[in-house]
């Protein structure tokens, strides 16, 4: 069985405990951090057990190389503590089953993965897509199961990502575009948190695109637009990804805008925290959210995760700013779409 | 059986008349599992007149008279069980009158669900009326003659407690004019302040007459819908839930569903919640009062509403098309379910019977229940689907709904649109005194017995 590495001697020397100073929902001094921290390390019991709202960000806060949210997912696990309700959280586990429903294209070196979302199969077509357009692999068989950290069922990434990662090597896949952050995150960051090889060289389809960018250079007409960008909660398992997001529109003549809610300082597109703790603590950070996204004049929200445009594209456009998916904002770019 | 061809030309003309065996095949089955009976005749009325004819004609040979609205009861009550006259309705499809501000409709006999919403939407924008989820063609005069129900029967009852008149062909031929406009142009009450004679035709299957015109209440068409679904794991939470989100007086329609597949619903039971409002402050106003209503559930982790964005649409529909799709799940297109209304109380009961069954008969199983006029009772469909051309498979389906209604019966509750060995349960169940009073209504009005025979036969 996998077991997470996490060192605690790190923890218990680590100078500025980040991972719950800088908690967005959770207010502790420097020192009640260091000693939740630490409970949490020790397997007793502690506040963020209970509070955590599995925002992701503290695998970004840490900069000391250790995994305090897939601990927090762990040790709720152990002590039978649930984030969502239950029914919710056994619809997730059903609903991602491997059923021997999925489908893969004509599958060569370099496969794109589009999870169980259709609309990632819609956004991965086009001119920037040629090459790999039809070979992609779809369905739960090839879906990464980080989305169970947020319902604190570690056990079942256990399960079945080793699965996941079997099927890959199967196709003799040499590489895999990820079509999604939570995709990219789990190769990259929970498979070697739990000391999961990965038969193959998972590539962030940012880095994909950007490479593209670079082919179809002649026919990208700046689109001279001020956006601003709703950070999803996978970004922070791979934030050194994070600045690909400006680089990429740098390049198609789009401007992102400053905000308070940018960076390490964004705030979650609010569906989990929905399910998690009910309708006043999504709607505040929703509120919040979009309100400071109106303030800074944009005239685009753009998207990177297919779950934040669904949770957020009403609320934006009742805000006045258009919801657009980055990938479409390149398509936008080369003239496959209309601005 | 006399020969009335051409006394039936004679009324409606060649084209709406025929003992062609390609029709009378048709006319024969509904989409549910009971088998086939074979008409005589189908006829189709343009009328009143026509209907008065006909079924005079009718009442002097001696010959059965079954109205049929679009034949999709799924419960064999459309079927000629003592052959005879098929009357498919469907030509009867007038609008007659809309009241703007007494908020009614007034529509002929063969007037379809679909046809009346359409007609609003384009008229009346701002009233609708409680459409059910059955397929668009269904009729809304049979709809009240089975005491359906429909998107607003959650606040207003069945949907035949929004009758507001009935014009009636009597089996003896005569026309009889119930409610307000027996004396008066308006068609505002089906009964109330007078003797409420509608209860003579609603509820009894076309077995005491044909319904002509059909007066109904209309309502507010809100301008914003929408839904959320709550799910629990376990049955024995339903009851509660419903009566805090039922105490709310917010939900336009609440119904409550579990099915084993997808697998995503396994093991859950969803409600479903709808409501409405003119502007999105009154929609999210409704919508935190729900959501505070079933907080404690969420809190406890017992219960939760569920990301439903990519089922949204679907779910708003007017009527909603996945029950259909269910039917297609095993392959061969059927599905038929059995209806008991009753207590919310009883669910868990209900819902471990049923999923008992279901595995006994090894059938896929998916089940709707409306709560009816804000939680005094449920109306259930626990459906079963099946292949057309299994038949082996059918019977288990039919045996399968016998049993679950035998249930549903010996602990208090009452059938829906009841088959015939359904209502033969219910015949069998019921106060002597209360078969005395129907056997008297049904010799007065139909001494010959020639109005759906075979259904409610308390003789
Ligand atoms: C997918 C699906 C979903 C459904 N959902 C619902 C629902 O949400 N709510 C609901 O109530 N039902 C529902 N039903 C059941 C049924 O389709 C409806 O009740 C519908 O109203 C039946 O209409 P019909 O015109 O097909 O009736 P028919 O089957 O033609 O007739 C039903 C009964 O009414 C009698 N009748 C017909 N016309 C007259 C008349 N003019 N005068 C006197 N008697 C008459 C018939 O003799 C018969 O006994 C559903 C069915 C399906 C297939
Ligand atoms: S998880 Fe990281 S930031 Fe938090 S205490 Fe440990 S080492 Fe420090
Ligand atoms: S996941 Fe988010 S809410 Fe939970 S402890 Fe980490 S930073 Fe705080």
């Amino acid at each position: 069985m996998y077991a997470l590495k996490h060192e605690e001697n790190v923890c218990a020397t680590c100078p500025s405990p980040d991972c719950l100073l800088k908690c967005q929902y959770m207010e502790f001094s420097k020192e009640d951090a260091h000693k939740e921290i630490m409970k949490v390390v020790r397997g007793e019991d502690s506040v963020v057990l209970k509070d955590c709202t599995t925002c992701y960000a503290c695998e970004e806060y840490c900069s000391r190389g250790n995994h305090p949210y897939y601990l927090i997912c762990e040790r709720r696990e152990e002590k039978g503590i649930l984030t969502a309700p239950r029914p919710i959280t056994n619809q997730w586990i059903n609903m991602t089953e491997m059923q021997g429903k999925f489908m893969t294209g004509s599958v060569e070196d370099t496969v794109m993965s589009c999870c169980m979302l259709p609309e990632l199969k819609k956004l991965g077509s086009g001119d920037i897509f040629a090459e790999i357009e039809s070979s992609f692999v779809f369905g739960a068989e090839f879906m990464c199961p980080a989305v169970h950290t947020h319902f604190a069922k570690p056990s079942v990434i256990k399960e079945r990502l080793p699965k996941v990662l079997e099927r890959y090597k199967g196709l003799g896949v040499k590489k895999v575009v990820c079509m999604h952050d939570e995709c990219y995150g789990t190769f990259t960051s929970i498979a070697p948190a739990y000391g999961m090889e990965v038969p193959f060289e998972p590539v962030y389809y940012m880095d994909y695109i950007l490479e593209r960018l670079k082919d179809l250079k002649e026919r990208i007409r700046p689109l001279g637009l001020k956006v601003v960008y709703q950070r999803p909660c996978s970004n922070r398992l791979i934030p050194d990804k994070f600045p690909l997001v400006e680089k990429i529109l740098g390049k198609i003549g789009v401007e992102v805008l400053n905000r308070t809610y940018d960076g390490e300082n964004c705030l979650c597109c609010g569906d989990i925290v929905r399910a998690i703790c009910g309708y006043q603590a999504a709607d505040d950070i929703q509120k919040r959210n979009v309100d400071d996204m109106a303030a800074s004049g944009a005239e685009y929200c753009v998207f990177n995760c297919p779950f934040c445009q669904s949770a957020l594209s009403d609320k934006v456009s009742k805000a006045g700013l258009k919801p657009v998916h980055i990938i479409d904002l390149c398509k936008m770019a080369i003239g496959e779409k209309e601005v | 059986m006399k020969d009335i061809l051409k006394p039936l030309v004679d009324i409606v003309g060649e084209k709406a008349v025929s003992n062609h065996e390609e029709d009378l095949w048709y006319y024969s089955r509904d989409p549910g599992v009971l088998e086939p009976k074979r008409p005589d005749y189908v006829v189709a009325p343009k009328t009143t007149e026509q209907v008065q004819a006909i079924v005079r004609l009718a009442n002097e040979e001696k010959i059965p008279v079954v109205p049929m609205g679009n034949g999709m009861s799924l419960t064999g009550i459309v079927r000629p069980l003592k052959g005879g006259i098929v009357m498919d309705m469907k030509q009867m499809n007038k609008i007659v009158e809309v009241n703007d501000r007494g908020r009614y409709v007034v529509v002929e006999g063969g007037v379809s669900q679909g046809q009346l919403k359409a007609y609003l939407e384009d008229n009346y924008p701002h009233l609708r009326h409680s459409i059910p989820d059955a397929p668009p063609g269904t009729t809304i005069a049979a709809n009240v003659a089975l005491h359906g129900q429909g998107r607003l029967s959650m606040q207003y009852g069945f949907n035949s407690d929004m009758v507001t008149g009935l014009e009636v062909v009597l089996p003896n031929g005569e026309v009889c004019k119930i409610g307000s406009w027996c004396m008066g142009p308006y068609w505002f009450s089906k009964g109330p302040s007078l003797p409420d004679l509608s209860g003579l035709f609603l509820g009894w299957l076309g077995t005491t007459g044909v319904l002509t015109k059909v007066g109904l209440r209309l309502y507010p068409q809100k301008k914003l819908r929408d839904v959320e679904i709550f799910v629990v794991d376990r049955a024995e939470l339903v009851e509660d839930i419903i009566y805090r989100l039922s105490h709310t007086e917010m939900t336009e329609d609440l119904t409550v569903w579990f099915q084993p597949k997808p697998l995503m619903f396994k093991g859950n039971y969803h409600i479903t919640v709808y409501f409405t409002g003119d502007t999105e402050e009154e929609v999210e106003f409704k919508r935190k009062l729900i959501w505070n209503a079933v907080q404690s559930y969420i809190d406890s982790k017992d219960g939760g509403f569920m990301g439903i964005a990519p089922m949204k649409s679907g779910l708003l529909e007017q009527p909603q098309r996945t029950i259909s799709v269910f039917a297609d799940v095993p392959k061969g297109g059927g599905f038929e379910y059995s209806g008991p209304i009753t207590l919310v109380e009883n669910f868990p009961e209900y819902t471990a019977m049923f999923e008992e069954i279901a595995a006994k008969y090894n059938l896929l199983y998916a089940a709707t229940i409306r709560v009816i006029a804000g939680g005094h009772a449920m109306m259930y469909g626990m459906s079963f689907a099946f292949n057309r051309a299994d038949q082996e498979m059918m019977d288990r389906v039919k045996t399968a709904l016998d049993e679950a209604t035998e249930f549903a019966l010996d602990l208090g509750g009452i059938p829906w649109k009841p088959n015939v060995s359904e209502q033969a349960m219910a015949i069998q169940r019921m106060d002597p005194s209360t078969l005395s009073l129907m056997k008297m209504v049904k010799e007065n009005l139909d001494p010959n017995g020639i109005m759906n025979p075979g259904n409610w036969e308390v003789n």
